[in-house]
């Protein structure tokens, strides 16, 4: 466990773990869709979308654990459920549920964007290049939501699915309760043997 | 909609059908076919087309054979045998 | 046969490709879209042993790897339920078919995934066992489906090396670790010798007298087992059939497989074959709304 070394986390990693934990936690989420999207086409452009978050948080773990002498790894998957700076928003199972799948998609890429953003202007020069990496892939990520808004905006449950969700878009601190299930899940296999490399 | 998609594996070299995406939309069309067919890094770019644009024409009519436009219309090597012979220059007369 | 068919025959049994204009004998058309339908309906149902996986994968390049194995097979199915479109069945009639139990898919696809080391055994072996398979539809006589198998052939590749690396990773690793693998290897190898099918000699094979197949499924079998019984040995794992050898002319001699097993499990009776129908048959309900909304022409 690398907890204790993230109890006392550098002003650098401050900012960049909440980032990293939503990205892996909403690439997770977003993955969960793989197989049972509405359409095939969606369910191989959603991977990807998955699959980049889950990208960007690798990338941020690599940054972040050069400095607390850890690894990657370990930040995604050893530490205590109560040390994930994830926040409630992106820790919400919604499938199958696609109104409100899109509607996350939608407010979260517009948050993300804004946050990145400050990343990019940062004083912090391997931050900010790392940031403005992301950003482009995001661009991506920025496109499909948008296409997807115009698609469901006339559509009733879809607006309600914005109302219900826009609220939690900036809540952080207490998870919600399924995330002790889910990380119970996601560090299974890590915790099945000891000490052993995967 | 069916989209027909063809890729380019590298620069330089031709378009080929690589399959066809359904798509709401022309944009979701270009997503998806990004997605099916570039997400390894498989092409350096995609034409992707309407199905209904494509016009397909499978019939080619040479009632006549217009053998000028093949090879067997150009018999060269008895003409080349006689025009070396003409010259004196045939292989067996070189050696 | 009417002399047309008999020409039809001969055309592809001399090798010759159809195109989807092209005319083509009903009995020729049905076969093609029952074969390729079953290999879509696998590709796809193939999604549902590995996805709650993606989870639990150990390290973020496994996580990231596996997402991907998982996103070709959709891809996979995607692109030749399009084959199966253009021959004439919807794909939303396909998975309406393949929901309600009509059609069927592949017998290792019917069976749980119980740990990594499954994660593993099924994507080096289960993979290698189908890229056989596919391989030999490179030379499918229907000329649309030969063409998209080069893609799925390549992204197999790919899926063969990640379970080689997983396996060899956890052989390198500790006892309980190679305790999983051998473990793992041993609940597949049943399903793993049933998948090329009842050995039935070619030329009685419809699928091979059409040419839509280019090999007998006794070939395949022995093609699966000349390539990976050596790798498998290699590593210190065995297989868990006592009669398995290569004989001196080169044939595989192993225990006839388990045929009344692979009958009860594709005819919908596989110990994750109603659970994971379920499964799509719930998604499937909960998403017809955005298919009606967003491709209205094919919902």
């Amino acid at each position: 466990m690398v907890s204790t070394v993230l109890r006392r986390v550098s002003a650098r990693a401050e900012p960049l773990l909440p980032i990293a934990d939503d990205e892996l936690i909403l690439g997770w989420r977003n993955s969960e869709w793989t197989g049972i999207a509405p359409f095939l086409e969606e369910d191989v452009a959603f991977s990807s979308i998955a699959q980049n978050e889950i990208g960007h948080a690798r990338a941020i773990y690599q940054l972040v654990a050069e400095e607390l002498g850890t690894t990657a790894d370990e930040l995604a998957f050893d530490r205590k459920p109560e040390d994930y700076r994830c926040s409630p928003f992106v820790e919400l199972r919604l499938v199958p549920d696609w109104a409100k799948t899109i509607a996350r998609h939608c407010l979260y890429e517009d948050a993300d964007q804004r946050r990145i953003q400050e990343l990019i202007e940062a004083d912090d020069p391997e931050v900010a290049g790392l940031a403005a990496k992301i950003d482009r892939e995001e661009v991506y990520h920025r496109m499909h939501a948008q296409m997807w808004f115009e698609r469901l905006e006339d559509e009733p449950q879809f607006q309600e699915a914005l109302e219900e969700l826009r609220p939690l878009v900036d809540q952080r601190g207490e998870h919600l309760p399924e995330f002790e299930h889910l990380w119970q899940e996601m560090t299974e296999v890590r915790r099945s043997v000891a000490g052993a490399t995967w | 909609m069916i989209y027909e998609v063809f890729r380019q594996e590298r620069k330089g070299q031709a378009f080929a059908h690589a399959g066809s995406v359904e798509a709401p939309n022309e944009e979701f069309a270009e997503w998806y076919a990004r997605e099916e067919f570039g997400r390894r890094g498989e092409s350096v770019a995609l034409w992707v087309v309407p199905r209904e644009a494509v016009h397909e024409i499978d019939e080619f009519v040479d009632e006549l054979g217009r053998n000028y436009h093949r090879v067997d219309g150009y018999p060269l090597k008895e003409k080349l045998k006689q025009a070396r012979e003409r010259a004196g220059t045939s292989a067996d007369r070189r050696s | 046969m009417s002399a047309r068919e008999d020409e039809f025959l001969e055309y592809v049994q001399s090798g010759g490709q159809v195109e989807t204009t092209d005319w083509m004998p009903d009995d020729y058309r049905a076969k093609l879209i029952k074969f390729i339908e079953m290999h879509g309906n696998s590709e796809l149902m193939g999604v549902l042993p590995e996805r709650e996986w993606i989870l639990r994968a150990p390290t973020l390049q496994r996580k990231l790897a596996l997402t991907a194995k998982v996103q070709d097979e959709v891809g996979h199915s995607q692109l030749i339920y399009r084959v199966v479109s253009d021959l004439g069945k919807p794909r939303e009639h396909c998975l309406d078919d393949l929901i309600s139990g009509k059609s069927k898919f592949h017998n290792v696809f019917h069976y749980p995934t119980k740990t990594w080391g499954d994660v593993g055994v099924i994507a080096w072996l289960v993979d290698a066992a189908a890229i056989i398979s596919q391989k030999a539809l490179l030379k499918c006589s229907y000329a649309p489906y030969a063409r998209i198998m080069k893609k799925i052939c390549w992204e197999e590749s790919f899926h063969i090396l990640h379970g080689r690396d997983v396996i060899l990773t956890m052989m390198n690793g500790t006892d309980a670790q190679r305790e999983l693998v051998q473990e793992a290897l041993d609940r597949w190898w049943g399903p793993l010798m049933q998948f090329h099918g009842n050995p039935i000699p070619a030329e009685d094979d419809p699928m091979y007298i059409w040419r839509i197949k280019s090999q007998g499924n006794g070939e395949a079998r022995q093609q699966f087992l000349d390539g990976y019984v050596p790798q498998i040995w290699e590593l210190g794992l065995t297989v868990s059939d006592p009669k398995l050898r290569k004989n001196d002319d080169g044939v595989w001699e192993f225990s006839e497989p388990d045929w009344d097993e692979l009958k009860h499990v594709v005819t919908g009776h596989g110990p994750k074959t109603e659970e994971r129908l379920g499964l799509r048959r719930t998604t499937r309900g909960e998403t017809e709304w955005v298919r009606r909304v967003v491709l209205p022409e094919a919902a």
